[in-house]
Parts: C-alpha cells; sequence; structure tokens
C-alpha cells in the first residue's frame, strides 16, 4: 500500500461487496413477487434485470429483495417499489424491457412511472 | 459486474462451528447450484454473532434475517422458500425476531437493543479471512491517516482524550501506557498483544479474533508507529485453534497488501507481526510471565519494576495490551476521540464485551456501553433468570473478581463502581447465579482453579491459597468453626499483600466478597451445619415425605446404592447412611415426594 488514496480506492471496490449487509433505513427497495406463479410468468428475468441495471449504474443504496404471493396472479410479474417518504408503488405484468425506465425515473429520480403501476392496469 | 443480489452470512465463530456450522457452508454452496442461484447470491462466513446458544447460526440480507440452530436438511428450504421464492422460512427464524407476520430488524430484539457494538463493530459482519471485506468497512484506514497525517505524539494523545483504559482487567489507561513506552529511549522496542485470554468461561478476545483479526493487527501497527517498535507479538493460547489460524491468514494478506511490512503506505516505517502461542497456563497473561514465555523461558512472574514500558521484552521496551482493547483503537481514530469519550461513564469510556453466561436465558457475547446496569444486562438483555428462579448474584472478572449481589443490581458498570463494590471488571466473565448457587461453593470453585494454576514461584500464593481452599473445603464439609471464617478472612487479606503477582493478589477476591454478602451463607454451614442452596452435599439429605409418597417404588429401582427400601403402596424410605446423595431419587420421582433438607 503506497498511499491513502490507493486504499480509499480498494475500499471503493470493495464496499459493494459488502453494503448489502447494511441495516438500511435510508434505502430503496425493489420486491419483486417470486410465488410460483410469479415465477411462471416470468419474474426472475424481471429481477436479474433489475439487479442489472442497478449495478450497471452503482446505486449502493437499493436492495433487491422477494416475496411471496402478492394475491394477484394475473398482474404478475409484479414488483413493488418502496422509497423512503414515498408511499408504495406498485407496477404489474413486468417485464425485463421495461425494468430501465423503472429505474431510471423512478428509483433514480423519484418520479414513479405511471403507465406501469397497477392504476394503469384498470384496478 | 457481479449481479449479488443477497447474501447468507454463515457464524464460523468457535461455538457455532463446534453446533456444525462448517457442513452448512458446502450444503448452500450445492444448493444454489442446484436452484440456480450461484450467481446472484454470495455464501459468506463470518465471525461470532454473539448468540452462539442459538448456532449454527446464519444471517441472509439484505432481509436481516436471523435463522438459528440450522441444520444441514435445512438448508434446502432455506435456499427454495427464501432465496429463490423470497418467502421467509419462520420456522428456523430466532423467535425473538419474529413479530405476527413479519420479522423485526435484529437490532430491536431485546438481546441486542441495549448493547452498542464497538469492538465487535465487524463480527458477524465481514468475512475475517478476507482483508478486503475488513478495507471496505474502513479497515486500515486509521492506520493510513495515522502514519501519514499524525506525529507519534498526536497519536498518544488521541488515545489519551479517548480515555480507553485497558480491557484486560486491570482498567490502566491505554495512552499513558504508550506514552511511557515512547518515553523510555532505546533503539529497539515491541509491541505485544495478550490474548492469553485464561479466565474460565471468558471468550470474548476470542470472538474478536476470529471474527475481526486485522483490527488488532491493525491496532499493533498504530501502537509501534505511536512508541517507536517495529516488531510486534500476539501471545495466543494453542486451544484457539480457528482464531491462531484467522490471525495468520489476516497477518499473511496483510503483508501481501503491504499494510504490514516494509515502508508502510511509503512512509519509510516498518512493522511486522508474529504470532506466539502458549500452552495456556492461567498465568502467563500476566504481563512479565507472558513476556518470559514469549522469550522462551517457562512463564513465571518476575518483580516489577522495572515495568515492561522500562524493561519488558528482552529487556527492550514494551507495550502489552489487551485484544479488546486493541479492537477499540481504529475506531477511535475514525470517528474521534471525542465520539469514543461520549460513551460511557465520567471514568469509563467506549463500551465493554462480556461474556454471559450461568444462570441467564440469553447466553453469549454482549457488549454494553460502559455504565449500563447489571440489571439491564440481566433482565433485559440476558431475558431473566430461567425456570422462574430468582437472581441471586453475578460474577465477574472470573478467578480474580468477586460477585454482585441481588441488592447492588443496579450498580452501573465501570471499573470505578466495581471496584468499590468488592468485584472488578476482570477481562469480561459474567456468570449470572441463582437461589441454587451456593456461595461458598462458588468461592471454592474459584479457589480450585487458582491453586492449580500458581506457579509456585512465592510462597503467599502458592502455600496461602492451598490453606484458604482447605478450610472453604472444610466448611462445605460441615467441619468448619467460626474461627475457621475468621481465619479465612485473615489469610486473605495476607495473600493479597504479600504475594508478587496478580494471580496471587487477587485470588482470594472471590472468597472476600462473598464473604462480605454472604456471611449468612457461611455461618449457616458452620453453625447450623447446612448449605442453604442445597449445594453442598455433605450438609444435605434426601429424605422422602411420607404425606406425598405413593409407594411405587420407582426411586428405589433407580437408587445406584439401594438406599430405598418400602412395601408397594406405602411411603418408602431412604437409609441415609447408605444413601451418596446421587440424587436420581429426585429426580426419578413424579409426585415430588423426595425432597433435599
Ligand atoms: C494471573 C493474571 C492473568 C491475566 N490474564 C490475562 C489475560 O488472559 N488476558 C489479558 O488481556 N490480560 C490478562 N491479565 C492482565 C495483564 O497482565 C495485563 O494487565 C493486560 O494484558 C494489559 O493490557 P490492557 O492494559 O490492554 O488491559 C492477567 C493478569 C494476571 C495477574
Ligand atoms: S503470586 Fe502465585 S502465580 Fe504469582 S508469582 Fe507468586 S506463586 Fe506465582
Ligand atoms: S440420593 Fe441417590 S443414593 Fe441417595 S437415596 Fe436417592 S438415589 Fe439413592
Ligand atoms: S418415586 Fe416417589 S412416590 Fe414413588 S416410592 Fe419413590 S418417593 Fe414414593
Ligand atoms: S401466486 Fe402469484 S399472486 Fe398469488
Ligand atoms: S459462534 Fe456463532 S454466534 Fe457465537
Amino acid at each position: 500500500m503506497k498511499s491513502l488514496a490507493e486504499l480509499q480506492a480498494l475500499k471503493q471496490k470493495a464496499i459493494e461487496n459488502v453494503n448489502l449487509r447494511k441495516d438500511r433505513e435510508d434505502g430503496v427497495r425493489v420486491v419483486v413477487g417470486m410465488a410460483t406463479c410469479g415465477i411462471a410468468a416470468g419474474a426472475r428475468p424481471v429481477m436479474t434485470s433489475f439487479l442489472e441495471e442497478i449495478g450497471k449504474r452503482n446505486l449502493n443504496n437499493v436492495a433487491v429483495e422477494q416475496t411471496g404471493c402478492i394475491g394477484l396472479c394475473r398482474l404478475e410479474p409484479i414488483v413493488e417499489v418502496y422509497a423512503p417518504g414515498q408511499d408504495k408503488v406498485t407496477y404489474v405484468k413486468m417485464t425485463p424491457d421495461k425494468v430501465a425506465r423503472v429505474v431510471a425515473e423512478h428509483i433514480v429520480n423519484g418520479q414513479p412511472v405511471a403507465e406501469y403501476t397497477i392504476g394503469a392496469a384498470g384496478m | 459486474m457481479e449481479l449479488v443480489r443477497s447474501h447468507v452470512l454463515i457464524c464460523g465463530g468457535t461455538g457455532c462451528t463446534s453446533s456444525g456450522s462448517e457442513v452448512l457452508h458446502e450444503e448452500f454452496d450445492e444448493m444454489l447450484v442446484k436452484y440456480g442461484l450461484d450467481k446472484e447470491v454470495k455464501v459468506i462466513k463470518t465471525g461470532c454473532f454473539g448468540l452462539c446458544a442459538l448456532g449454527p447460526v446464519v444471517v441472509v440480507y439484505p432481509e436481516g434475517a436471523f435463522y438459528s440452530r440450522v441444520k444441514k436438511e435445512d438448508v434446502e428450504e432455506i435456499v427454495q422458500e427464501h432465496l429463490l421464492k423470497g418467502r421467509i422460512v419462520k420456522r428456523l427464524v430466532y423467535d425473538e425476531t419474529v413479530e405476527q407476520n413479519d420479522i423485526k430488524s435484529l437490532n430491536d430484539v431485546n438481546f441486542y437493543k441495549k448493547q452498542q457494538r464497538v469492538a465487535l463493530r465487524n463480527c458477524g459482519v465481514i468475512n475475517p479471512e478476507n482483508i478486503e471485506e475488513y478495507i471496505a468497512v474502513d479497515g486500515y484506514q486509521a492506520l493510513g491517516k495515522v502514519l501519514t497525517e499524525m506525529t507519534p505524539e498526536e497519536v498518544i494523545d488521541t488515545v489519551k482524550k479517548s480515555g480507553l483504559r485497558g480491557r484486560g482487567g486491570g482498567g490502566f489507561p491505554t495512552g499513558t501506557k504508550w506514552d511511557f513506552a515512547r518515553k523510555s529511549v532505546n533503539e529497539q522496542k515491541y509491541v505485544c498483544c495478550n490474548a492469553d485470554e485464561g479466565d474460565p468461561g471468558a471468550f470474548m478476545d476470542r470472538s474478536v479474533l476470529e471474527g475481526d483479526p486485522h483490527s488488532v493487527l491493525e491496532a499493533m501497527a498504530i501502537a509501534g508507529y505511536a512508541i517507536g517498535a517495529n516488531q510486534g507479538y500476539i501471545y495466543i493460547r494453542a486451544e484457539y485453534p480457528i482464531a491462531v489460524r484467522r490471525l495468520q491468514i489476516a497477518i499473511d494478506q496483510a503483508k501481501e497488501y503491504g499494510l504490514l511490512g516494509k515502508n508502510i503506505f511509503d512512509t519509510g516505517f516498518d512493522f511486522d507481526i508474529e504470532l506466539r502461542l502458549g500452552a495456556g497456563a492461567f498465568v502467563c497473561g500476566e504481563e512479565t510471565a507472558l513476556m518470559t514465555s514469549i522469550e522462551g523461558h517457562r512463564g513465571e512472574p518476575r518483580p516489577r519494576p522495572p515495568f515492561p514500558a522500562v524493561k519488558g521484552l528482552w529487556e527492550k521496551p514494551t507495550i502489552l495490551n489487551n485484544v479488546e482493547t486493541y479492537a477499540n483503537i481504529p475506531v477511535i481514530f475514525n470517528k474521534g476521540a471525542d465520539w469514543f469519550a461520549s460513551i460511557g461513564t465520567e471514568k469509563s469510556k467506549g463500551t465493554k464485551v462480556f461474556a454471559l453466561g450461568g444462570k441467564i436465558n440469553n447466553t453469549g457475547l454482549v457488549e454494553i456501553p460502559m455504565g449500563t446496569t447489571l440489571r439491564e444486562i440481566v433482565e433485559e438483555i440476558g431475558g431473566g433468570v430461567p425456570n422462574g428462579k430468582k437472581f441471586k448474584a453475578a460474577q465477574t472478572g472470573g478467578p480474580s473478581g468477586g460477585c454482585i449481589p441481588a441488592s447492588l443490581i443496579d450498580t452501573p458498570i465501570d471499573y470505578d463502581s466495581l471496584i468499590s463494590i468488592g468485584s472488578m471488571m476482570g477481562s469480561g466473565g459474567l456468570i449470572v447465579m441463582d437461589e441454587d448457587n451456593c456461595m461458598v461453593d462458588i468461592a471454592k470453585f474459584f479457589l480450585e482453579f487458582t491453586v492449580d494454576e500458581s506457579c509456585g514461584k512465592c510462597t503467599p500464593c502458592r502455600i496461602g491459597t492451598k490453606r484458604l481452599l482447605e478450610i472453604l473445603d472444610k466448611i462445605t464439609k460441615g467441619q468448619g468453626t467460626l474461627e475457621d471464617i475468621d481465619r479465612l478472612e485473615a489469610l486473605c487479606y495476607h495473600i493479597k499483600n504479600a504475594s508478587l503477582c496478580g494471580l496471587g493478589q487477587t485470588a482470594p477476591n472471590p472468597v472476600l466478597s462473598t464473604l462480605r454478602y454472604f456471611r449468612d451463607e457461611y455461618e449457616a454451614h458452620v453453625v447450623e451445619k447446612r448449605c442453604p442452596a442445597g449445594v453442598c452435599k455433605a450438609l444435605l439429605s434426601y429424605v422422602i415425605d411420607p404425606e406425598k409418597c405413593k409407594g411405587c417404588s420407582a426411586c428405589s429401582r433407580k437408587c445406584p446404592v439401594g438406599a430405598i427400601s418400602g412395601e408397594i403402596k406405602k411411603p418408602f424410605v431412604i437409609d441415609t447412611t447408605k444413601c451418596i446423595k446421587c440424587g436420581v431419587c429426585m429426580e426419578t420421582c413424579k409426585f415430588g415426594a423426595v425432597v433435599k433438607k
């Protein structure tokens, strides 16, 4: 180790590996419905797309979690986004292509993508 | 870019390893592959979470689900349900964390709520065998700052300002100790770490070394810079194989990353650390004996002065600190001396780690701010005394310490309050006792330990502790007299004043403090020939209550010496001349007819 800067750089690189283990109160939670019907409806590719997108943008304070049955099988895959200070937003019939917009507009900029939400699905 | 979304932390501390955590790792790896999750879920082995009695412990993030007593067969269910489908397996989650249909954060559980993790900050959080994880949680930042931005004097001032005192038992101010060594002029000086941890029942230092070995290495390098030393030794007992292995891995990795060795941070400062394994004699934890042992001789204390800060290891100026003391050092530099000094009481700053054991619901490792009361530890963190029994006393400081009776349960735990009530902080053993513990017997237990461990170099300790034990033995056998109690007390003071080292000087403490608070129990043993707690075998007899006995003969069939006789359906009787007081009849009787008197 030759300098503090070098240590700092190594820390930045390593931090992603432990970030997940913090008790977070401030971060965004993305919860993907992954019960049997969710998986059948294609929830796994949606979830991996979220992970990819979040990884690409280096968003350290976003956790991707899974949950069981949400109770709306016909609207699966369902994704709920909990951002601090905002109501829960429920996205329905998600596909991997929709993920990039949700991440960019909602998670990064705080503007939910209305047309993907449960309200737009006529519920 | 790795797409990890979940971390499975498996406790690799000694407690969980012995309850079987090692096989879990392989099983998780296998199951993750089976369910195609191996790319997105990472399995990490960590150090102790503190709830060893619930081991093996597995924690899954980001949810922070705390699984306890996980068996190999449970792994598939966790992978399939939790990691694949996102349904936490409630059956396996630590009950305290389950709240209606949700799980609450570990920090809200009673066991953790009142704790504050400073020395244990990384235990159970990082993989101790991977230096990059330590670096990710600010590891080696303090060393970097110290070497590149601070003078040795500033380093010592910071440690002084933090108010940190030694966690190995004595409570000597750490900054002052370093200052003495700094001012001893010599080409060669040494930094030593005391990881001997000989106190029976204590495992705080082991947990730090197993869970966060780099924090100790970093602190020793800081100490080396402060006093002007470039060689360190860690004296660790060979009975700690996991800790020894992790320390060695940590030292090797630190060298590989240039955080130990030559020219650290390009500042021209060199520092190296070696391990020295101890054979496990209690006296080797005493500072002069420890150094004699590192030098390769039999670990016997020598008179002080000269103090180690002047003439220590190989007659060179040396500092010796405890593992937990060191573990606090990096945080003091990262968060500031003022931050550290804001925790705790006026004269005892920071936190203290205790190994909580005995008659308590949550046994384990706890770290509390100084000044927390014994009541908070026992009732809240510890979850109270099991089986509805009454709290009688707590013992701190192990064989050198004393007890705190129930009447003083609101005593704040810090160095000075404990001394003032005749106990001591010690290195952190905290044993809870209930009404079934006999205080004379407790004193005898610790004396047996010291008699075994006395190195024999000086007479007051070698002979004196034996005499103490003989008197205690006599009392527990019902052969003592009131004069014996007085002789016991007088001898205690004599041993304290005349012994060469701390072992002898503190050995009488368990006797003195039980005499102070439980003299009536001693007197019951000698005057009434009665053990109030029903522990001292010689003083109790088993009898059958004819009112309650149904005459079922179950006890008589179990009695190993055939001491019980009677006719079916009529009350049985115990022949006290044959009875060996094994207690089997009492356990056997379903009607509670056998009683101890
Ligand atoms: C008999 C005896 C045993 C001791 N055992 C230990 C021990 O196991 N670990 C420890 O850190 N200190 C132990 N000590 C205290 C050390 O002598 C020394 O005070 C301590 O390591 C200094 O470090 P500290 O200032 O950081 O507490 C023992 C002392 C005596 C008298
Ligand atoms: S006090 Fe006991 S342990 Fe210490 S030097 Fe004397 S005999 Fe040895
Ligand atoms: S205590 Fe043991 S030896 Fe005595 S009567 Fe009961 S079973 Fe027999
Ligand atoms: S087991 Fe109990 S009830 Fe049965 S004979 Fe013995 S004392 Fe009496
Ligand atoms: S199983 Fe998918 S909503 Fe019920
Ligand atoms: S060893 Fe696993 S919790 Fe302590």
